[in-house]
């Protein structure tokens, strides 16, 4: 993991006070409403629906233990004790009060955290495949480009006012997208040349929202010591291009429709031509030292087929089927990559106690080296799992009420926390998740369902990435009644696409029998292994209509 | 009355903001007004002015490279912030500085604002107008404690 430098520890230190010094001069009035809210936003910190919510930065989506148990203390001291993990990889306290945000970010930046960026139109949170490092099919680990793309990001005083907020994904596998970069304002996919050298695919102008748009590709290659040149010319031609008169209309994407994309490509080489090769290139020296933060961790030599493991796989039915759906392939042998489901039944999607967190620290710092990933499917993941260690880990885990066997399937949905606390929402979404999970909670089922994805959103926002939900449902006004729109066909990865609306919306109570409709057309379509989005790609979207409105729609 | 700072120092207003095209500006400048103009304004009257009285005013959708050849002589570039959330004077003052080496005097004009004067002075203005409300002493500060990005050269020098 990286570990902060002095100047790094003084600028979370120096915020603290910067910020408290604006919150005082808002509290009495000096600093207005309208000059206060972009500073609040840019420290994370919104006014939501029953009370402020505070975001907290978790960069790339990777936390240490110690860091994992202030949260879990900030939950108890300052919230309601629990917290919310986003999609995007951060954690967010829902009932925070406005005049102790200062003294939270004091405790943050005392284990070297903060809530910088998290919010506003500037360049937010960096975030990558929770799997980054240690993924079997990796082609190289992005951590390190990661860590120096928020190091530049962080307070670029060129880009802290920009038309709107801007995302940076970065994925260092190759097959498998598992960060959803086609789906960002910029995303770089890892690539290496024929002759070797290290780069990057850079997507633009990808994005959710009310305007949902798969990422183009601007360049098939840039060698990774352009990196910081080639993403400053794209936001410096957004910072000064980008619609400004409508913030509907002011994300990266409509400008590169507007410009065209190769239109926009143009404005973009010919900005990166002043500052290629200059003294903006990042050096074989800084790519070393980043490096060595992520060095791969010291594992200790661990049998795959450990006797004790092999027993717990044959002798204990949940633990088999936990280690099927929960555990994934690690670089190293004997070693496992383990996903902790933050989506139990009843439980809103994503959140967690700080007796889970606590909980959660503890186990990664016996089985884990002391280090958890946050996925930006809600879940938490324990990277470096000896297998020998999953039967005790496991036990542990369970005890949390974190070992739900669903990671991917059905019940594993992500999901914005929606009319319930979000200002924005048009409808909750957190109920529906719970009826769906209520509705779909025989294993056996879900199992032979396999993998699906379902995603929920409370409004066009699209918090909740419906529009790349193998199963999509977005919250919709009709009237100040909740309605919910149903779309079918999104999809993350290198066949990345947006999901379709099926036909006219939902009320709430309907929302489990529709699913069940399009799970009964899978189920009957499929062939032999084929997954559910495989299905809906081939057969199309008619006959799920056909059965859930009845040859109507 | 808004107050003006200028490498660190409270000083005296000196030069008139002017918004748009008024007449007898030429004649106002050689009487020794000294003037902002609108970059149009400059751009068409370039010929018969002082160049040394003859300021210049960049709004945040303004092509600057039209004023490129001039750089040298203009003794002062203002940018026009609308409103503090219009982020586009940044990009003109980074190029201004340090892509084309503009050294005199560089002034936000507008909505300048205490809280974003550290990040305009990491950008390269060197003189801010600060809205009317705005307290000098407070503005003062705020220069001296920004707050700096963690990435070596992300504020021109």
């Amino acid at each position: 993991m990286y570990r902060y430098k002095q100047a790094d520890q003084r600028l979370v230190e120096d915020r603290v006070a910067q910020f408290r010094d604006q919150m005082t001069r808002f509290l009495d009035g000096r600093l207005g409403e309208d000059e206060f809210r972009p500073l609040r936003l840019q420290n994370g910190l919104y006014v939501q629906r029953h009370a402020p919510m505070l975001r907290v930065a978790i960069p790339y989506g990777t936390l240490a233990a110690y860091q994992l148990r202030k949260l879990a203390d900030i939950a108890r001291r300052f919230d309601r004790g629990y917290g919310h993990f986003t999609t995007r990889c951060n954690i967010q306290f829902n009932w925070v009060r406005l005049e102790e945000a200062p003294d939270i970010l004091a405790e943050l930046a005392a284990v070297q955290m903060h809530a910088i960026q998290t919010s506003g139109n500037c360049i937010r949170n960096i975030t990558t495949d929770p799997f980054a490092g240690v993924a079997a099919d990796e082609l190289f680990d992005p951590r390190p480009y990661c860590e120096i793309v928020r190091q530049w990001s962080t307070l670029a005083p060129e880009f802290l006012f920009l038309p709107r907020k801007f995302k940076i994904a970065f994925a260092g596998g190759v097959e498998d997208d598992r960060a959803a970069v086609r789906f960002h304002d910029i995303g770089a996919l890892a690539r290496v040349a024929d002759d070797g050298r290290v780069g990057f695919e850079i997507f633009v102008g990808g994005g959710l929202g009310r305007t949902p748009m798969v990422g183009r590709t601007i360049r098939d290659f840039l060698p990774r010591e352009e990196l910081l040149n080639y993403f400053e010319a794209i936001l410096r031609v957004y910072n000064r291009h980008g619609r400004r008169d409508n913030k509907y209309k002011a994300r990266i994407k409509i400008l590169v429709k507007d410009l065209t994309l190769e239109g926009f490509t143009r404005e973009v080489e010919d900005e990166w031509a002043w500052t290629r090769g200059g003294p903006g290139c990042i050096s074989d020296a800084t790519f070393r030292e980043m490096e060595a933060f992520f060095a791969r961790h010291d594992y200790a030599p661990a049998p795959a087929d450990d006797p004790g493991y092999l027993a717990a796989l044959d002798g204990e039915r949940a633990f088999a089927r936990w280690v099927e759906r929960n555990v994934s392939p690690h670089r190293e042998p004997g070693y496992a990559v383990v996903t902790l489901s933050l989506k139990k039944t009843g439980v809103p999607p994503g959140d967690a106690t700080a007796e889970q967190m606590d909980g959660v620290a503890e186990l990664a710092e016996r089985f884990s080296a002391g280090e958890i990933r946050v996925s930006h499917e809600q879940n938490l993941v324990l990277p470096h799992v000896a297998r020998r260690d999953l039967p005790a880990l496991w036990q542990g885990v369970r005890a949390l009420g974190l070992a739900t066997p669903n990671i991917g399937l059905l019940t594993d949905l992500v999901c914005c926390p929606g009319g319930d606390f979000c200002s924005l929402a048009n409808a909750r979404s957190i109920p529906v998740a719970a009826a769906i999970q209520q509705r779909f909670d025989d294993l056996d089922y879900l199992f032979d369902l396999g993998p699906l994805e379902l995603n929920m959103s409370g409004c066009v926002n699209a918090c909740g990435h419906h529009h790349i939900g193998h199963i999509g449902i977005l919250g919709v006004d009709k009237n100040n009644e909740e309605w919910y729109q149903v779309t079918l066909g999104g999809r993350e990865g290198r066949h990345a696409a947006l999901g379709r609306v099926i036909g006219p919306s939902f009320a709430a109570g309907q929302i489990p029998d529709v699913i069940a409709d399009l799970l009964k057309v899978y189920v009957g379509a499929r062939h032999e292994g084929e997954i559910f989005i495989d299905t809906v790609e081939r057969v199309g979207l008619d006959a799920f209509k056909a059965r859930v409105y009845g040859g109507a729609a | 009355m808004s107050a003006l700072i200028r490498d660190g120092k409270v000083i005296d207003e000196n030069w008139q903001w002017i918004e748009g095209d008024v007449p007898r500006v030429v004649e106002r400048l050689e009487a020794g007004e000294l003037l902002m103009l609108p970059l149009g304004v400059w751009l068409a009257q370039r010929p018969r002015l002082d160049p040394l009285c003859a300021g210049v005013w960049l709004g945040p959708d303004d092509a600057l490279e039209a004023l490129l050849p001039w750089l040298a002589d203009v003794p002062l570039v203002a940018i026009h912030f609308p409103l503090f959330t219009d982020g586009r004077g940044y990009s003109l003052a980074h190029l201004l500085r340090r892509r084309h080496g503009y050294t005199g005097e560089l002034r936000a004009i507008g909505d300048v604002l205490v809280d974003q004067l550290a990040l305009m002075a990491q950008c390269g203005f060197n003189s801010f107008s600060l809205r009317a409300d705005q307290p000098p002493a407070a503005a003062l500060a705020a220069l001296v404690g920004g707050l700096r990005s963690p990435w070596p050269g992300s504020a021109v020098p």
